[in-house]
């Protein structure tokens, strides 16, 4: 029964129902041959607006439970649609190769560009294999190594971010897991061509990051981009991991509010129900968004591209600078003194 | 202003009733290290960099003695002293707890930023305080991309001590960009050939150790300082049980390669100034003569 499916969310379960009885009346259509297609299309609206009705409604934890959906597309779902060719390739030349970070050559409408991303599992053997997606040194080691690549050959870098976090095993923690993180970011600062991320779904605080220092950040509806999972942040700042509903709000982690507080430049509508849904419409969606993108890209001078793309992450933050106000000291004190975004 | 006055101006009566009360035994002439135990002269202790003469634990420092032990002295000049936290996020109990820690470090954020010389070298200096503790949000990140810029703009090396938690999770998302923030801004300082020497002290972790402080020309630490990827709780929280005795130490850090060396209190400034003869071309002196 739908129900019982563990890939059915909770708030998932009527929609599942109907998708059931829709089934349920094919199977008949097909065994009987009775043509039952007006009754089906009734279903169907039932559903559609079913969903219309339940996703008007989502919390954000709801949206950290779709980002984390069993179902959803995976970076490797998406580079079979997006690119018309690709190449994996593997290794960081250093110590291994990282299964929870893929990377390759690609075409893409008449361009050749760079491809990584972290790539989850999706049944038990091969999440094990993936990692969960959690990335060690040598994946951040890796699609630095495959954007350098990019930067000499002269072709765009697309990062696909989708990871709980960067892996913090000993194993990674000998090996460098922060420097590693710390030199993505600072090279990928100075990359001399385009780059584009897409948060797919869970953008995990360094392990995301370490992957999304771009001149487009783009985020999927469904996807979250937090500093911290809201379970573990309820544990620490509140002593409480109960409250985890609560933090994912608080934290403010969903593609609304990160288009909101400037850290992403677009948000991409999922197809009706949520990407996993219709996997390859999202993935249409996402390739229209990265082809507009690039085009605005290769037209920019290198220069003028690279001092944009420090310009828009120094740009972000917010704070106040009392040294530049003269006022009154017991202004100071005020919770509503303006607040001010800084200017590179 | 001296250094000296600058302290006084910045750091009050609280300051001190808070440091009296957290270390000393009550009648403040005496301290208890805290991992030895041995019964410390206060005033011993600070004439030692606050390092227990016995066991030779190092305490943390405030971002003030920190400086005091660290520039030539009456050279240290703060900048952006003024750059203070909002709330974002309307996070919850957040401007209480800025308001709280405040009042105990007298120091409007963990990072502190100023120009200073050290053995004569004019450096950008960043010192770090248990504000928050030591978390980087929007201003300690602002503050930190100011100082590179302002190094670079005037062709100086920056000189950064870290002490931090990470990230501060009570501004969300724009605190992690604080980390590709910060290390674009040490891109561009390393592009125009000037160095970055740090020096990582007790804890530093997370988000600050996963961005400007991994990215040091020149990485030291100091002798038993936490230091590592993962922050203890959020290990914990993902699980991590076994592990070696050292793991996410100075000492497991020069194991792996990560760091240059790891530095007692007293080398620290000796050693700065060998490293920035090395970088800015001092001429070299024989020791013989």
């Amino acid at each position: 029964m739908p129900s019982k499916d563990w890939t059915v969310l909770d708030f998932e379960k009527p929609i599942a129902e109907l998708d059931e009885q829709i089934a349920q009346i094919r199977r008949l259509t097909q065994e009987q041959g009775i043509d039952r297609s007006e009754e089906i299309a009734a279903l169907e609206r039932d559903r559609d607006r079913a969903i219309e009705e339940i996703f008007s409604k989502l919390t954000p934890w709801d949206r950290v439970l779709l980002a984390r959906h069993p179902k959803r597309p995976y970076t490797l779902d998406y580079v079979r649609v997006i690119f018309d060719d690709y190449v994996e390739l593997h290794g960081d030349r250093l110590y291994g190769d990282d299964h929870a970070m893929v990377g390759g050559i690609a075409t893409l409408e008449n361009r050749h560009v760079v491809f990584v991303g972290q790539q989850k599992g999706r049944d038990l053997k091969e999440r094990q294999y993936r990692n969960f997606g959690m990335a060690k040194p040598d994946g951040y080691r890796k699609a630095l190594r495959l954007m350098k690549l990019a930067e000499k050959f002269r072709r765009p870098v697309i990062t696909f971010v989708d990871t709980p976090a960067a892996d913090c095993s000993v194993d990674a923690e000998a090996r460098g897991i922060s420097e590693s993180i710390a030199r993505n970011m600072m090279d990928m600062s100075i990359l001399g061509t385009p780059i584009i991320s897409v948060i797919l779904g869970e953008g995990g605080s360094g392990g995301a990051i370490g992957i999304a220092v771009a001149d487009r950040v783009l985020m999927m509806e469904n996807a979250i981009y937090s500093v911290i999972p809201p379970e573990g942040c309820a544990a620490i700042l509140w002593r409480d991991p109960s409250k985890y509903k609560e933090m994912a709000a608080a934290l403010r982690i969903t593609s609304a509010d990160a288009l909101e507080l400037g850290v992403v430049d677009e948000v991409i509508k999922e197809p009706l129900g949520g990407a996993h849904r219709s996997p390859e419409a999202a993935a249409q969606s996402v390739k229209s968004a990265i082809l507009r993108h690039l085009e605005e890209l290769e037209k920019i001078p290198i220069q003028k591209l690279v001092d944009a793309r420090y310009k828009k992450f120094r740009s972000m933050g917010v704070f106040e600078d009392i040294s530049k106000k003269k006022p009154h000291k017991e202004e100071l004190s005020e919770p509503e003194a303006q607040e001010d975004q800084c200017e590179a | 202003m001296s250094a000296a006055a600058w302290f006084k101006s910045r750091v009050g009566a609280d300051r001190q009733a808070v440091r009296q009360s957290v270390d000393a035994l009550p009648d403040g002439l005496w301290t208890k290290c805290p991992k030895c135990n041995e019964i410390l002269f206060s005033k011993e202790l600070e004439k030692n960099l606050r390092v227990c003469s016995k066991c030779g634990y190092h305490y943390r420092l405030t971002a003030w003695e920190r400086i005091q032990i660290t520039v030539d002295e009456g050279t240290f000049k703060e900048i952006e002293a003024g750059l203070v936290t909002v709330n974002p996020l309307n996070f919850p109990d957040y401007e209480a707890k800025i308001e709280r820690d405040k009042l105990k470090t007298g120091l409007n954020d963990g990072m502190v930023v100023g120009l200073a010389e050290i053995g004569g070298h004019p450096v950008g200096l960043g010192v770090t305080d248990w504000f928050m503790g030591g978390s980087m949000g929007s201003v300690y990140g602002e503050k930190v991309a100011r100082l590179f810029e302002l190094a670079t703009s005037r062709k100086l090396p920056v000189v950064m001590f870290t002490m931090s938690g990470g990230a501060r999770m009570q501004e969300g998302i724009l605190s992690l960009m604080q980390m590709a923030k910060t290390a674009a801004a040490v891109a561009r300082h390393s592009k125009a050939h000037l160095p970055y020497i740090v020096v990582l002290t007790d804890p530093t972790t997370a988000g600050v150790h996963a961005s400007f402080a991994s990215l040091g020309d020149f990485i030291f630490a100091e002798p038993g300082a936490l230091i590592g990827f993962a922050g203890a709780r959020v290990a914990a929280q993902a699980g991590l049980i076994e592990r070696p005795a050292n793991f996410q130490t100075a000492e497991f850090q020069l194991e792996h390669g990560m760091i240059d060396r790891i530095l007692p209190r007293r080398e620290i400034k000796p050693t700065i100034i060998k490293v920035l003869d090395f970088c800015m071309g001092k001429e070299v002196t024989s020791d013989a003569e």
